[in-house]
């Protein structure tokens, strides 16, 4: 365990989502530390993904969507009324499940966005650094012009980080970023991860548990509670603790469970 | 001999050949029938609008096709020498119509189906009565646009008299739905993933709208656009009450004097009682059969060329 001080990037305080009537997941309360990788894994509908996904408000895009309770970023609440949700997603970027290329050159993928966002600077130099940083520059040097969709599934989703790290963000979110991968895929962007968390925070969806436990700092363990009612399924925080607790001895006897395979 | 397989192997013998009988061909007459039966009602509905479409155009070509020469593009229409009377004002007539009906349906068509596709609350009433009401116009009949034009383009609120900008207005009016609905089918199959991902790099919507969604419709748009072109320059009904007179010796101007256009020209021509003007009507209607064959392809191949897998 770090002996250091821990810088908290989010803090989420007894938060909630609901979709329309549905609550979706209730009373969840985690910190996430910079410069880690915090693993959220559970079975599905847990709400793993729509935790991730108001981190960096693209849970704002689904009609109906409601966060309640507290989300702190730096301290500062994201979800106050003077907060420019396009703003926090400048800051916070994020990683598809599927790798989602922009159907534009390999070049274009990665201009796109310090493009838009105005960001000053050499473009080659940006994009070279951008590929660089998701050990994508060897692969692709010599064909920046071409198309995207070209490339294999495992390099798409290189490309899609490589993306996201161009226009400079303090927060990588991935939600199950490996899922549509094989495992050579899977582990070089694994690889990618550690390198990674040098310069960023990253948050990550997986439904794999060895993923969590191979590179995740610290895992937050969610489950469905169907306690609340007749056909309720309410998504909830079970525990959050160092990876290596939380499968070695978890708290919990319901996460002892899941990452030891006895459900989910 | 025989009793000496034992019952249950001659059972189990007799059933296995049961069952592997029905494996061979013309075991099941029935559904074989069926499906011939159903292929024949396919092919005969092929052939018959194939066998009227040849049919139109061997008509045609049989009985104009001896007058399709230069001077029917380039003569003037004549009441009395229908050997070398011609269609130049009323293709430029047409032309000035279908320029007129882009620059109106483009902006208006894509703009309206970006709104109702990506920024409409669809959950809000009113969104949802706007939707019906654009799928319920494009069934509207022609006609009715017209007598729509003529009371508020031609006369009414815009009062541009009868002139080509009031019947490009009341033809634009009549195939923008056409327009939209094609628009919106493009704009929903770019897959939501390329607009999120847009949107997460930070991007506002508007940006990742512009630079991202409708560039990948565009080509979809322009198959919309080009059949919504395509139909508009068939269209007679609708010109006949915006005032497209039907005989017309000079060039059309946008804004001021009367003009004809193409369909218009030929309906004159087809109602005179002298053969000869007859077969300039079919040499008319190859002109226009041509221009139409040679649109919807350019709308076809658009959308072989482009069309993306996701």
């Amino acid at each position: 365990m770090t002996t250091t001080a821990l810088n908290e990037v989010f803090s989420l305080k007894n938060m909630s989502v609901e979709y329309g009537k549905n609550l979706a997941v209730a009373g969840v309360n985690l910190p996430i530390y910079q410069n880690e990788i915090t693993a959220l894994i559970g079975p599905s509908g847990c709400g793993k993904s729509t935790v991730l996904r108001s981190l960096n408000r693209m849970n704002d895009l689904i009609p109906g969507a409601k966060v309640s309770g507290e989300v702190l970023y730096h301290g500062q609440d994201m979800y106050g009324p003077d907060v420019d949700p396009v703003q926090v997603r400048k800051l916070v970027g994020m990683v598809f499940q599927k790798p989602n290329p922009f159907p534009k050159s390999i070049y274009d993928n990665i201009a796109f966005g310090p493009q838009t966002l105005g960001m000053k600077g050499n473009m080659d130099e940006i994009v070279e650094s951008a590929l660089r940083s998701a050990s994508l520059w060897d692969d692709v040097k010599d064909r920046l012009k071409d198309n995207a969709f070209g490339m294999s599934g495992g390099q798409q989703q290189r490309l899609c980080i490589a993306r996201a790290i161009a226009v400079k963000p303090d927060v990588i979110l991935m939600d199950e970023p490996c899922s549509a991968l094989d495992p050579i895929s899977t582990f070089k962007i694994e690889d990618l991860m550690f390198e990674l968390k040098k310069d960023y925070t990253i948050v990550i969806v997986t439904h794999n548990m060895q993923q969590a436990a191979r590179v995740a700092d610290r895992t937050a363990f969610f489950t469905v509670d169907t306690s609340r009612g007749e056909g309720s399924r309410v998504g909830t925080l079970v525990e959050h603790d160092v990876t290596d607790v939380m499968f070695s001895s978890p708290s919990d006897q319901r996460t002892l469970d899941y990452v030891t395979g006895k459900f989910g | 001999m025989a009793n000496k397989i034992p019952r249950r192997a001659a059972n189990a013998a007799s059933t296995a050949a049961a069952v592997t009988r029905t494996i061979y061909k013309g075991a099941n007459n029935k559904a074989e029938i069926q499906g011939i039966a159903f292929r024949l009602v396919l092919l005969s509905a092929l052939s018959i609008s194939l066998v009227m479409i040849a049919a139109i155009v061997a008509w045609a070509l049989v009985e104009g096709g001896e007058r399709v020469n230069i001077g029917l593009f380039t003569n003037n229409p004549s009441s009395f020498r229908p050997e070398t009377a011609g269609y130049r004002p009323a293709i430029l007539g047409t032309i000035q119509l279908i320029l007129g009906v882009i620059a109106i349906i483009v902006p208006l068509g894509i703009s309206a189906a970006t709104f109702l596709e990506l920024f409409a609350d669809r959950t809000k009433w009113y969104n949802r009565i706007i939707e019906l009401n654009i799928q319920n116009l494009a069934g509207v009949p022609s006609i009715v646009f017209g007598i729509l034009g003529l009371a508020f383009i031609v006369r009414g609120i815009f009062d541009l008299g009868f002139v080509v900008a009031a019947g490009s207005a009341t033809v634009a009016i009549l195939v923008l739905p056409t327009v939209i609905l094609a628009s919106r089918e493009a704009i929903r199959a770019v897959p939501s993933s390329l607009l999120d991902g847009a949107l997460a790099l930070g991007a506002t919507r508007w940006q990742s709208v512009w630079k991202m969604v409708l560039p990948s419709a565009a080509p979809g748009m322009l198959t919309g656009v080009i059949l919504a072109v395509a139909r508009a320059i068939g269209e007679a009904a609708p010109l006949l009450l915006v005032g497209a007179a039907t005989f017309v010796t000079f060039d059309p101007d946008f804004w001021n004097d009367s003009y004809s256009a193409l369909p218009v020209m030929i309906y004159n021509y087809a109602g005179r009682p002298q053969e000869e003007f007859h077969t300039l009507a079919a040499a008319g209607i190859l002109v226009m059969l041509v221009v139409l064959f040679f649109i919807n392809s350019i709308a076809v191949w658009l959308r072989a060329r482009y069309e993306r897998t996701w």
